[in-house]
């Protein structure tokens, strides 16, 4: 038998059918569900009088609308937002499908909450109406964001049209130095490869760098494959893997436990498999990074300055010139003389425990610095309540953040946090988009200790010196 | 869903690169359960200013281009979030055709699901399509899908690919969905098969 990769195995045991032109049908195990992206779905099934397909693999959870602040049980005072969260939980109960409502203290962001609850598993292929499904992947499954019209296909009928993608391999050899994280990683490989440098792949990270991260980390890292411009990213399970597996409300248990274990141990590529690219990164070369622009790709070290529109060729000239303007920035500064007015840290990039426990490092007895605004939401309800159980959330309240409720929140803002024209924030979100967190607002896109460091400081700040 | 044959429009051009699926529709427009309507909003942060006024030099507020079918962009359009509400804003509006030297792959499968044909052509040919979209409302560019190709109003001509399949559907306005129905069956065995082989799912 051919020599195979990771993704060419759970592609192959997932192929339905295959044309003749190659197109295939693939299976999907897990199909989450939020608010945003799935009504027209839903209503397209109504009116084609279509059941959901496989209701036990579907997984609805409200995270992008909900309010995160301490009062939101009084429910949502936008209309829209309130229909949106609505629509969601009549569909979920009008098609039976799994749902952790807003009152569910297992609710949160859907990419936390899969894992979390065991619907993640290796192997699998997960999807959502969400492109950063990607998260998934760090389990070894082959997990992707899809669109609305791909949403009711695969409630309709559990697959999904597909052309294979080619393989990428990304190596992080070596040990990470300290203070840097696995969202130093993800945003490294990203300003090396460029946002449309894993297009038409599937990214396999791997690597001493991704073997010796917690499960925590390879999420954030398989997170931002899609930033990368990937399909997927992925990671080989290991027995860090199967140790977070186990005892999962949806995992397997028992006899079946013990045949997923020994199927979740075949998959891994294969030593002369082939890959079409390959990217090797020394984790020694990796340095706290920090975003200057409004794409993932404008990412520089922090002991860097902000470039020129000159040190760029082609229409990223035009592109960076227009950044520079949107971000208020002049070429030539030293990053770290960038002040920061807001801090968030959360989102499904860095809204996992040990992101909060990353931040509660820094911020251990410390105030955050005059007139600083700064907010700390945990991914999922269960995440919350660990962080209070381990007495994280006290260090947050002394510090002077504000402690919310799990969502999406300002990563997207389409909740009410959000930043205001030309307010500057240092975020662990995922995108630095114009208008990202809020029209004219300015996004830094960090690591979670890089974050905490900058509420301290009140500036971009090398979080090295404060370790 | 709308067939797509051949087209013949007014292209825009918009060099950026990496145009976003935040500037195509922002956020505060993903609140609708509905498809429709989305074209008013388009671009709106690049579009129109805080009080709902035009943005006098932004391309599709220009005359010339206010009936636009095509778009000539930058490297990596459409990348960023999932949301389909970028290309039912895209069609609404009435854009049917984009031409770029690359897509992210989330918006490239939207697109076809929503009647917009995404065109892939190399760094040169773009280049000269851009350069014939500056042109303006004189020019009209010419897709053929069936022949697989962009035509600019000199008469020059760029062939591009396309996956069999997607053309197909397009072509034909199919739903995909009802294609996949057909082939039940195929999908039962498959679950019979996988409730053996990986009983755990």
């Amino acid at each position: 038998m051919t020599a195979r990769t990771l993704y060419d195995k759970i592609w192959d045991d997932h192929v339905v059918h295959q044309a003749e032109d190659g197109t295939c049908l693939l299976y999907i195990d897990r199909h989450l569900v939020h608010e945003v992206t799935s009504p027209q779905a839903f209503e397209g099934l109504r009116m084609t009088g279509r059941k959901v397909r496989a209701p036990e693999k579907t997984i609805a959870v409200p995270d992008h609308n909900v309010p995160t602040t301490l009062d939101r049980a009084k429910g949502i005072e936008n209309e829209e937002s309130r229909i949106q969260v609505d629509a969601l939980d009549k569909n979920a109960r009008d098609f039976g499908v799994h749902y952790y409502p807003v009152s569910d203290v297992r609710q949160g962001i859907v990419h936390i909450v899969g894992p979390e609850q065991g619907w993640t598993l290796p192997g699998m292929t997960v999807v959502c109406g969400d492109s950063h499904t990607a998260t998934h992947g760090a389990f070894g499954s082959l997990a992707h964001g899809i669109g609305t019209s791909e949403v009711e296909h695969v409630l309709a009928t559990q697959t999904l049209i597909q052309q294979k993608s080619k393989n990428m391999k990304v190596e992080i050899t070596g040990k990470l130095p300290h203070g840097v994280t696995a969202k130093d990683i993800t945003m490294t490989v990203i300003g090396k490869t460029g946002t449309a440098g894993g297009t038409g792949y599937v990214i396999e990270y791997c690597g001493e760098a991704i073997r010796d991260l917690s499960m925590e980390g390879r999420m954030t890292v398989c997170n931002m494959a899609i930033e990368g411009g990937a399909r997927a990213g992925l990671i080989a399970p290991d027995e860090k893997t199967f140790e977070y597996c186990m005892g999962r409300p949806h995992a397997p248990k028992g006899a079946q436990w013990e045949a997923a274990l020994a199927y979740w141990k075949t998959l891994f590529s294969d030593e002369d498999a082939h890959f079409d690219k390959v990217i090797t990164i020394r984790a020694e070369d990796i340095a706290p990074a920090v975003t200057w622009g409004t794409s993932p790709e404008d990412v520089l070290p922090i002991t860097a300055t902000v470039p020129a529109p000159t040190d760029f060729k082609g229409g990223k000239v035009e592109a960076v010139q227009r950044a520079l303007d949107y971000m208020g920035l002049t070429p030539g500064m030293k990053l770290t003389d960038i002040e920061i007015d807001t801090v968030f840290i959360g989102s499904c990039t860095n809204g996992r425990i040990e992101d909060l426990r990353a931040a509660a490092a820094i911020l251990k007895g410390k105030k955050i610095k005059d007139g600083m605004r700064a907010m700390i939401v945990p991914g999922s309800g269960l995440v919350r309540a660990q962080a209070e159980e381990e007495g994280l959330a006290d260090i947050f309240k002394e510090a002077g953040f504000e402690w919310r409720l799990a969502g999406c929140s300002m990563c997207l803002a389409m909740n009410p946090d959000q930043l205001s024209e030309g307010e500057r924030c240092a975020a662990t979100s995922n995108r630095n988009f114009e208008g990202r967190q809020g029209y004219k607002g300015r996004t830094h896109l960090v690591s979670p200790a890089m974050a905490a460091a900058a509420a301290v400081t009140g500036k971009l700040t090398d979080v090295r010196e404060m370790m | 869903m709308e067939k797509f044959d051949k087209l013949s429009g007014i292209a825009a051009p918009m060099p950026l690169v990496n145009i976003d699926t935040d500037m195509i529709i922002p956020k505060v427009f993903l609140k609708t359960i509905k498809r429709s309507g989305l074209g008013a909003n388009l671009f709106d942060e690049m579009r129109f200013d805080r009080k709902g006024n035009e943005i006098a030099d932004f391309v599709l507020n220009k005359p010339a281009y206010r009936e636009a079918q095509i778009l000539v962009a930058g490297d990596n359009f459409g990348c960023g979030s999932s949301r389909e509400h970028a290309p039912w804003a895209l069609a609404d509006f009435g854009i049917k055709a984009i031409v770029s030297t690359s897509f992210a792959d989330i918006f490239f499968n939207n697109c076809f699901k929503n009647g917009i044909l995404p065109i892939v052509l190399p760094q040169e040919a773009v280049d000269v399509l851009m350069q014939d979209a500056e042109k303006g409302a004189n020019a009209r560019m010419d897709v053929d899908l069936e022949a697989q190709t962009v035509t600019t109003s000199d008469g020059e001509v760029f062939h591009f690919e396309v996956d069999s399949f997607k053309k197909h559907c397009l072509m034909n306005g199919l739903d995909d969905i009802g294609l996949t129905m057909e082939k039940a069956a195929s999908i039962d065995s498959y679950e019979a098969k996988a409730a053996t082989s990986r009983p755990w799912v």
